[in-house]
């Protein structure tokens, strides 16, 4: 019998991946149609103001263009506003292309080209002249800030600030040890490595195949159908193999508008991709400007933490995301005050990155932390588990689990932190100034209502389907793991159907919450085979189970047996065939724990440990070591696990050293939209990644005791690389990224 | 379709295709041949998505022309594994969990393919260099590093 233990947990090698590795993994952009057109946007070259005119002549006369669609002669789609609101809209206004002349942000699409071949598309789109009345942009939140404003509507509840408790400043008036600081990050683009695109099957009776790159085939799917007024039942949209999303391909893009909207205008297939460039126009992490203080006794205890956060978001939505609240939730203190305002600058509609609020946020309170223990003069994980808290005092709830000791204690030995010494610039390596520095990080553990149908045939076979996604995170291989562990079969037995919208019914893939929610489904859907079963068996002549409850049965090596006694049982292959089938079937719906949640919450915790070693006279950091130690309940794959993990890191030492989407404020116009001059980390940026996933058992956070992993990973690593360049070099860089001339310009402390 | 006629060896086969004289050798293989492995990043020489083979050269291919590739050989992932068998750089790719998304895999394998034929036995730093080109968004690049380490063990063995 195979070892149920090891089947999940276990590092089963991801089972998408011998098509990805053969190159035979279709993504978005890689089908085919017969007769298909191709589309291509040009794109707005100013931030703000109205297009007087559009000149598409020369576009349409080159060879193969067939029409050009701009805001003059649109095809018409819905009208209210709730019809263009996917699952992830916000409050305001929903972005829809080509809708009319006003121009709010650069690279705005402005035309649409369709041709008969990629390249006439594109050459056409560049021959297309606007003329603007442009007005003068604002895209400058620092200079911007004073004309921030509280969301009216909030887009969830628990993005709004919690209510002030204690009297957070006059405890910090009156602390012996304080710190107070501004925190200024950029912008930030997700850059997927994957282009988005979506190509559509125009089918008889007005029925669509649409391939797109989506976090969410459904959300697509009623997208399109709200917007066109489609039938749903006629609209199936797929996302099979999905190149990295990292919450960019939440919401619904253009490109899916404008595919959708000629492929119904002009009845032929279409397809859509849009170029690097574009991708630079979308949802992006929100430049953001912070003040944090934090106030401390003689000891290291923390009297008051005050954060305010303002950040970025466009003139006809309120993007919202929780930067602040985790400064009133990580540490233990009385006197807390967060504050949360959003300031619109004339730039496209920020979106969830990766860990969206948290990255930001707890960079800065991570950062503050460091500037606190300093000034303390304590060391700065011994701050932390000073003022270590089993509470969300937040909410006041009680917490599911917290395994952060854990995490400080295993994350620190394995880097040997013991070793450090607490002076800035007091460690060398030749040319090179050593710093160490760590952070803590935390995340929401969510689960979401979902849902999963399991099958199970009389010959062994297992068919998982929902209408999940696998942007690369191993959901393939995880709900192929749970199946098999319910069915003690090895997971080639076990064929998983997801990435199309016409499944069992499934959220966006978002926020760390696929593996807690499908994960959950899956198994509840495997244990209703079970009973289903059990019912069978129970019909037979002289049924071994007769007196069985399902609690006591489970099934091994191909029968349904006794968990206390595997001699007493029979084959499924024989039960079915007394019921007269060949399979069964269960589909089964999750959600979370309404009550539970009353009383709880539930976080993953980590604690980042880092290593840069700084060229003295050049300035050039090199990240040369990084232990991540997480907490974050119960790890069902440990290859994808650590997968997960290592590239949240790596982000992380993006946010911290590289990326920054850089603004010509005169123009409003994102400079650098290409991976050549947008630096996301390579090879050789990368040195020492060590994960430790530390012991946690939660069986409140989801059934399956996941707390999800998506998102942990980036969660204060760029403050444990901001601290480690302040221990090498003694200067403190409070704006991000910090390259090499903010460590050569900037002023030593000491 | 009026067009260049141009004649190559693609992964070992004889090809003839047509093609515009603006068409880039990326959109050829894809658009035009079906090659849907070799992937597209950027279309501006920066992510190494689309790379591959040219000779004895690694190439982005969306830095070649079409009719560039006259006369040349070209090698794609879809030439790597022999039948079901794969090549020993898959293999490990697989074991290490050195893909996620996958969308950059291919033109990892590729490049790792030709570091390997000038390089059999390269250092850790050689393959970081070796690999700098290729940009991974997802995997955090330690278990590429790895899986080459291993596979070039293994070729090196065979
Ligand atoms: S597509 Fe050629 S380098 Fe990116
Ligand atoms: S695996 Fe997704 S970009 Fe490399």
């Amino acid at each position: 019998m195979l070892d149920r233990s090891k089947i999940v947990g276990s590092p089963v090698s991801r089972i998408d991946g011998p098509l990805k590795v053969t190159g035979a993994a279709k993504y978005a952009a890689e089908h085919f149609e017969p007769g298909m057109l191709f589309g291509h946007v040009a794109l707005a070259t100013i931030a703000a103001g109205r297009i007087l005119a559009i000149d598409t002549r020369a576009a349409e006369r080159l060879q193969g263009v067939v029409k050009i669609y701009t805001h003059e002669n649109r095809p018409k789609a819905a009208y209210r506003d709730s019809k263009w609101k996917d699952a992830v809209a916000l409050p305001g206004h929903p972005f829809r292309p080509l809708e009319n002349d006003r121009v709010l942000f650069d690279g705005q699409p402005v035309a649409f080209v369709v041709a008969e071949t990629p390249e006439a598309a594109r050459d056409a789109a560049g021959l297309i002249h606007v003329h603007y009345a442009a007005e003068t942009p604002n895209t400058h939140i620092v200079a911007e800030q004073h004309n921030s404003y509280e969301p009216p509507v909030a887009r969830m509840k628990q993005f709004l600030p919690p209510p002030p408790r204690g009297d957070a400043e006059a405890a910090f008036a009156a602390a012996p040890h304080k710190v107070s600081a501004d925190y200024v990050l950029p912008g930030e683009h997700h850059n997927p490595m994957e282009l988005f695109a979506a190509t559509v099957r125009f089918e008889d009776e007005g029925r669509l195949t649409i391939q797109d790159k989506t976090q969410g085939s459904q959300n697509s799917r009623d997208y399109v159908c709200g917007v066109f007024g489609l039938d749903p039942d006629k609209v199936i949209v797929k996302n099979d193999f999905v190149g990295g999303a990292f919450g960019q391909a939440l919401r619904p893009k253009h490109h899916l508008f404008l595919a959708v909207m000629a492929s119904l205008d002009l009845s032929r297939s279409m397809k859509v991709e849009m170029t690097r460039r574009e991708m630079f126009y979308l949802s992006w992490r929100p430049s953001c400007v912070q003040t944090v203080s934090l106030a401390a006794d003689d000891e290291g205890y923390l009297q008051a933490v005050l954060h305010h956060a303002v950040h970025t978001t466009s003139r006809h939505e309120d993007y919202q995301e929780n930067v602040a609240n985790w400064s009133g939730l990580a540490y233990k203190c009385d006197n807390v005050k967060i504050s949360y305002e959003l300031v619109k600058l004339d730039l496209a509609t920020p979106g969830d990155m990766r860990a969206p609020g948290a990255a930001s946020g707890v960079a800065a309170l991570e950062t503050a932390m460091d500037e606190l223990a300093c000034e303390v003069g304590i060391d700065p994980l011994e701050l932390r588990v000073r003022n270590f808290v089993h509470r969300d005092q937040n909410q006041d709830k009680a917490i599911t689990s917290k395994a952060l000791h854990a995490c400080y204690r295993e994350g620190a030995e394995r880097f040997g932190w013991v070793a450090r010494s607490p002076t800035p610039r007091s460690m060398r390596d030749g040319n090179d100034l050593v710093g160490w520095g760590m952070a803590g990080g935390i995340w929401e553990a969510m689960m979401s209502k979902g849902e999963a149908k399991v099958r199970l045939s009389a010959d062994g076979h297992v068919t998982v389907s929902a209408a999940a996604s696998d942007i690369g995170t191993g959901t393939y291989t995880i709900l192929g793991q749970l199946a098999a562990e319910v069915f003690d079969c090895p997971i080639d037995a076990v064929t998983v159907d997801i990435g199309r919208s016409n499944l069992p019914k499934t959220g966006v893939e978002g926020g760390s919450w696929t593996a807690a929610t499908t994960g959950s489904a899956v198994q509840a859907a495997a244990k209703a085979v079970v009973k289903t079963l059990l019912g069978h068996a129970q019909s037979m002549e002289n049924s071994p189970l007769a007196e069985a409850s399902e609690e006591q049965v489970e099934i091994s090596e191909g029968r349904l047996v006794l968990e206390a006694n595997h001699q007493v049982g029979t084959a499924i292959a024989d039960i079915m065939a007394a019921a007269g089938l060949d399979a069964v079937e269960e589909q089964a719906k999750v959600g979370p724990d309404i009550l539970s949640m009353r009383r709880y919450a539930a976080y993953s915790h980590s604690a980042v440990f880092v290593e840069v070693k700084i060229d003295e006279e050049l300035g050039v950091v090199r990240v040369t070591r990084v232990v991540s130690a997480v907490a974050a309940g119960r790890i069902l794959n440990a290859k994808t696990a650590r997968s997960q993990i290592l590239g949240g890191v790596v982000m992380g030492i993006g946010m911290a050293l590289h990326e920054e989407g850089l603004i010509d404020h005169r123009t409003g116009r994102i400079m650098n939209h290409n991976l050549a001059e947008y630096h996301v980390p390579a090879h050789a940026d990368i040195h020492d990644i060590d994960v430790i996933f530390v012991e946690e058992q939660d069986q409140r956070a989801s059934p399956i005791g996941v707390k999800g992993l998506g998102e942990i990973g980036i969660v204060g690593v760029a403050a444990a690389v901001s601290n480690a360049i302040f221990h090498a070099t003694g200067k403190r860089i409070r704006n991000l990224p910090i390259t090499i001339d903010k460590i050569l310009e900037s002023e030593a402390v000491q | 379709m009026a067009g260049i006629a141009v004649s190559t060896t693609i992964n070992g086969d004889q090809a003839e295709f047509l093609c515009h004289p603006d068409e880039t050798l990326l959109e050829v293989l894809r658009e035009r041949l079906g090659l849907m492995g070799v992937k597209e990043g950027c279309g501006t020489g920066d992510c190494g998505a689309c790379s591959i083979i040219l000779d004895d050269r690694l190439v982005c291919s969306c830095l070649v022309l079409g009719a560039e590739a006259e006369g040349r050989r070209i090698a794609t992932v879809e030439g790597m594994a022999q039948g079901d068998k794969l090549h020993p750089l898959q293999q490990k790719f697989l074991e290490h969990a050195a893909l996620q998304c996958g969308i950059c895999t291919p033109g990892f394998l590729i490049a790792a393919k030709d570091l390997l034929a000038k390089n059999p036995d390269p250092t850790e730093e050689e393959i970081r260099f070796g690999l700098a080109g290729n940009l991974c968004r997802c995997t955090g690049y330690d278990k590429i590093v790895r899986a080459v380490q291993d596979a070039a063990s293994v070729m090196r063995g065979a």
